[in-house]
């Protein structure tokens, strides 16, 4: 059992997200790398400091649920499961492989620590209006965290779940919204333009907050009023992130929504992340 | 291409559409009154963790007998059939069984992915229960769910219940709630007739039933139809054909060895009855069941036709399309 004295850093905590991402995309060749790389340190500060759950019971009762409504972004959420000690570190050479459990798309019955299927895009916040009604019934004080992508906010799924969030003041929920401006055909705000998103979520009845989402102390901050903000109200963090996040290259990778890296990239790739480690 | 139809011929007296909500029931027969929301009711009293959820469709689903009684276990959703559903699964995986209500159109046409990834494939404990199954509305295709069953039969995991009267409902409601896992009811709700009572009937999950024996012709139905299918008998008897009745309630998954049993029995001719298009439901799944069976009885279809169904009076397009009694007989005769 870690301490507060011997437990690693969140910096330390999100390296080795994106150092097990890279190491997953490998296995492929191919893969939503520049994604994981922009969330993992969201990430980090979720498993690291703000949720609360058992390694070895990924479904203890009392847990904070983590849905992934971005069925895609599953590399980034199996890297911190891993680091979390929920789903063990050999498994991760078998991602995106036959039999693995590890899938290139977020499944819940294939994944230790999986709260949902998902792949098809803006489903994630539906299922936590109802778990966060659900735990309220059985009188639960645990939270249900939701991770999703800008490109969902084009989905009106997002918003019927947003509205009624507002409506049954579920201060329960927390969403997370990776603003990484970067979906399928393109820049996020060109596809469908979704902002001011702040006011909007705001309008909604929603507690909201902007941060750098590669700025850790930002990052534990706004978890930290999310979980403490006294107001009946859902709350949501905006989470700015730069796609490819600690990978110089992949940083400034043009159309890197679904990147391929040649195999003697991969190396350059994690001597990049490690060279940025020391700097 | 669009066309618009051409005006009426004037002075022609016409029934006017059924109000949308209209009993299915005929002037006079035996009816009670909102039977699911009476039974969920009665579940609910032993059963803490059901829930009622549905999507501005409350008293049009006979929901509203069950938030009248159990306000706090209640939840309106609003008109968003994609929320309903997601969240749904989201109590479900909360321990809670809800009873998710809307219009069938709505589950099998709006939400259709809703229920297909965060239900059908999550495996989530979800009764689906949805008014206006098949022909039951006048207003039009938009409220009416020709292909419901088509599309959940493709769904894994999903049992389909098609039940026939109030009788059935209020026996079905306990039955699919001690089945664990996800259940897609077509709902009959207002005044509903009473059929079955008559005929020492007892709901099964996953049976058929022969209701009635005969000796010229085998009808196989689900839903209304076996109380279409019944009172055609009669007409049937006046021209001296022997008719059997095989209640289906349970869609899927198909109880293949009455089916093949009752099929199979030489010199009948076989109809399968159903309140839904030819494509895709009941008549479908027993005409491939046979065929993979080997067995190959001289088989018919009552169906509703592959075509958008016309707005009016709903005994009119019961006519229209074939599933009213006289039509059921008609049509048999014509056969045999």
């Amino acid at each position: 059992m870690e301490t507060l004295t011997n437990m690693p850093k969140l910096a330390d905590r999100a390296y080795n997200i994106r150092r097990n991402a890279l190491r997953m995309g490998e296995v492929q060749g191919q893969g939503y790398i520049a994604q994981a790389l922009d969330i993992s340190d969201v990430l980090a500060v979720a498993y690291f400091h703000a949720m609360r759950y058992r390694p070895e019971d990924p479904s203890w009762e009392d847990r904070d649920r983590f849905l992934l409504s971005n069925g895609h972004y599953a590399i980034a959420l199996y890297a911190a499961l891993i680091e979390a000690g929920i789903v063990p570190e050999e498994e991760l050479e078998t991602y995106g492989s036959d039999e693995s459990r590890l899938p290139m798309s977020g499944m819940a019955s294939y994944t230790p620590g999986m709260e949902m299927s998902g792949g098809s895009l803006g489903l994630g916040l539906s299922i936590a209006v109802g778990m966060g009604l659900g735990l309220k019934r059985k009188k639960s004080d645990a939270r249900v965290y939701t991770l999703f992508s800008d490109g969902e906010l084009d989905e009106g799924s997002v918003w019927e779940a947003v509205q009624s969030a507002g409506h049954y003041k579920l201060d329960n929920l927390i969403g997370i919204v990776d603003v990484n401006n970067q979906q399928a055909d393109g820049p996020s705000t060109q596809v469908m333009a979704f902002e001011p998103l702040v006011d909007k979520l705001q309008a909604f009845g929603w507690f909201v907050q902007r941060i750098d989402g590669n700025d850790l102390d930002a990052v534990v901050a706004a978890f930290d009023a999310a979980k403490s903000h006294p107001e009946p109200k859902p709350r949501m963090i905006v989470a700015d992130t730069l796609m490819g996040k600690g990978v110089p290259f992949l940083e400034q990778r043009e159309k890197n929504h679904f990147i391929r890296v040649e195999q003697h990239e991969w190396q350059l790739a994690l001597a990049a992340l490690e060279a940025g480690r020391q700097a | 291409m669009k066309t618009v139809r051409s005006a009426p011929q004037p002075g022609k007296p016409r029934l006017t559409t059924s109000a949308m909500i209209a009993s299915i029931a005929a002037e006079g027969q035996k009816t009670k009154p909102a039977p699911f929301g009476h039974a969920l009711v009665d579940l609910a009293r032993s059963r803490p963790d059901v829930v009622g959820m549905t999507a501005d469709l409350g008293k049009y689903t006979d929901l509203h007998i069950f938030a009248k009684e159990f306000p706090d276990r209640y939840y309106q959703m609003g008109m968003a059939e994609q929320l309903l559903f997601g969240a749904a699964s989201g109590l479900a995986a909360e321990g809670f069984m809800p009873f998710a209500t809307t219009y069938a159109v709505f589950a099998s046409r709006r939400a259709y992915d809703f229920i297909h990834q965060t239900i059908a494939e999550e495996d989530r404990n979800v009764k689906i229960v949805c008014a206006l199954p098949g022909l039951t509305s006048g207003y039009g295709p938009s409220h009416q769910a020709a292909e419901d069953l088509a599309l959940f039969r493709a769904m894994p995991n999903m049992t389909i219940i098609d039940p026939c009267d109030a009788h059935e409902i209020e026996q079905l409601v306990p039955e699919i709630a001690a089945h664990q896992g996800p259940v897609y009811m077509r709902l009959l709700r207002g005044q509903v007739p009473v059929v079955l009572d008559g005929y020492d009937y007892r709901f099964e999950l996953g049976k058929a039933k022969l209701i009635r024996d005969g000796k010229d012709v085998l009808i196989i139905s689900s839903g209304i139809m076996t109380m279409r299918a019944l009172e055609a008998v009669q007409v049937l008897k006046n021209d001296s054909v022997d008719a059997a009745v095989l209640h289906v309630p349970t869609i899927k998954p198909l109880d293949a060895e009455t089916i093949l049993r009752e099929a199979g029995k030489s010199g009948r001719l076989v109809v399968v009855a159903e309140n839904h298009t030819t494509i895709g439901g009941l008549g479908e799944a027993i005409a491939a069941l046979l065929m993979r069976s080997g067995v190959h009885p001289p088989f018919r279809q009552i169906a509703l036709p592959d075509e958008f169904l016309d707005a009016g009076a709903l005994p009119t397009l019961h006519d229209r399309y074939g599933i009213s009694t006289a039509e059921v007989a008609r049509q048999i005769k014509l056969w045999l």
